[in-house]
């Protein structure tokens, strides 16, 4: 019951202008739910999960790119949205800009709360991270983290509620 | 010869120790720090140099001395989760890249709960998600254990213990056999979170009536209508008789009033009268 899925995603265009990185799609590898919790996932909500989280990769990308939190308000909401809005501040206090380009995840929907007000998947990811320090490029850093994401649905998607890397 | 090959050894082992130093990090990161905690980052070579320390969750910049380290007060790096430290400096950029963690004890729950009315006595009926927070707001991800119990006016508690993964634990509880407005609670450490469950009768349960002559009628009244826990089913509810004569059926609905639902129909000889609530049947009167 451990097999992999591998779901090619095909990300819409849409998604993904504006992005410095056009055209460098992220790789992206769902494996089968380990689901705790008594409710059953359907295959519907689970796809409107991933689409929803993937496409919140690209508003925080966005977002601390042009140091926007506006353009954070469609994809986080409660905590995730307030840390990621309060790293814009200092980043725009310190004259920085951070560029984040993911390039591959590795998730998993682990738990479905069972009144189906909130789903939690882990994500193992690769991504660049690029600080601009005054419009002057710094470095470039590959990271590979593991992040659990907490979703709950908002009127017509997914938002991120907790979005935070934890050790792997 | 002889004498040579140990001076080739030792010369080697040099030549190693040294391209190890070479390669060791300019920067010097703790492997994990816990959020809030102090901290120092260590930066070799000499000069001066800007320090960034980048995630998701904060960005800290400062200028740096190399040669010594960079101390960061308690409270500076909070967000819980991955972050690189980069120093940059005239003669190049360095990074190393650290956990930082949440803290180990609770501070606050999101606690869902589901459903807040319910019919007593249903199995599993209620369900609770915890998801376990420290001050910070970050999502402790290490196990901990909580404790969901139910409690009702009676005092009577259901407990189970959980042990939370990646921060999220879950239960099912039975509702209790008694109305009332119950308690459901969730306990991380000394973080309590509670709800209230209203839990209301469930259908009627030994639906029972009696019938005595009134005139040219019958006079029907219902025992006290309660539910199979002896929960007295609320005032309001439809109970139904149906009377039954040659092939002619005549209805009355009556809301319970005081517990009780009565009501007068035609006195046929040979009439046949049921009971009911819903989709619960009560007994049934053959009239002589």
């Amino acid at each position: 019951m451990m097999k992999t899925f591998k779901i090619a995603f095909a990300i819409s265009t849409a998604l993904l202008a504006g992005t410095l990185f056009a055209g460098a799609q992220p790789t992206v590898r769902v494996e089968q739910a380990a689901l705790s919790g008594p409710r059953v996932l359907q295959d519907q909500t689970r796809s409107a999960v991933i689409r929803d989280y993937l496409r919140s990769w690209q508003s925080f990308d966005a977002a601390l790119d042009q140091n926007r939190p506006d353009l954070l308000n469609a994809d986080f909401v409660g905590s995730a949205k307030e840390k990621l809005a309060n790293t814009i501040k200092e980043q725009e206090a310190l004259g920085v800009r951070t560029q984040y380009h993911d390039r591959s995840h590795d998730l998993r929907i682990v738990f479905y709360s069972p009144e189906g007000m909130s789903v939690e998947l882990t994500d193992n990811v690769e991504y660049d991270v690029q600080v601009v320090d005054h419009d002057k490029t710094t470095t470039t850093q590959r990271v590979s983290a593991r992040y659990i994401v907490v979703l709950t649905p908002a009127e017509v998607r997914w938002r991120v509620r907790v979005f935070q890397a934890v050790p792997e | 010869m002889r004498a040579s090959l140990p001076f080739l050894l030792a010369l080697q082992v040099v030549a190693a120790s040294s391209l190890a130093l070479a390669q060791a990090p300019d920067v010097s990161v703790p492997k994990t720090v816990e959020a809030g905690a102090a901290f120092s980052i260590q930066c070799a070579g000499n000069g001066k140099a800007t320090l960034f320390i980048v995630g998701p969750g904060q960005v800290l910049k400062q200028d740096v001395q190399l040669g010594e380290s960079a101390a960061f007060p308690a409270g500076s790096l909070y967000n819980a989760g991955w972050y690189t430290a980069i120093v940059t400096s005239t003669s190049g950029t360095q990074s190393a890249s650290f956990d930082v963690l949440p803290q180990s004890k609770p501070s606050d729950v999101s606690f869902l709960a589901r459903p807040s009315r319910l019919p007593v006595g249903i199995h599993n009926a209620i369900t609770g998600a915890v998801y376990v927070f420290d001050s910070y707001r970050n999502l402790i991800s290490a196990p901990e254990e909580v404790q969901f119990d139910l409690s009702n006016p009676a005092g009577a508690v259901e407990k189970k213990s959980v042990t939370t993964h990646d921060g999220a634990a879950w239960t099912e509880m039975d509702s209790t056999a008694q109305q009332g407005s119950d308690k459901f609670a969730v306990h991380a450490g000394s973080v309590s979170s509670e709800r209230i469950v209203a839990q209301v009768p469930g259908d009627p349960c030994g639906l029972k009536m009696s019938a005595k002559p009134d005139g040219q009628r019958i006079q029907l009244t219902t025992e006290p209508v309660r539910d199979c826990n002896g929960n007295a089913v609320p005032d309001g509810t439809i109970v139904t008789f149906t009377e039954n004569f040659r092939g002619t059926q005549s209805t009355v609905d009556v809301p319970l009033k005081r517990g009780i639902a009565e009501v007068q129909m035609p006195a046929h000889p040979g009439a046949t009268i049921s009971v009911a609530s819903g989709v619960v049947m009560g007994n049934q009167i053959g009239w002589q």
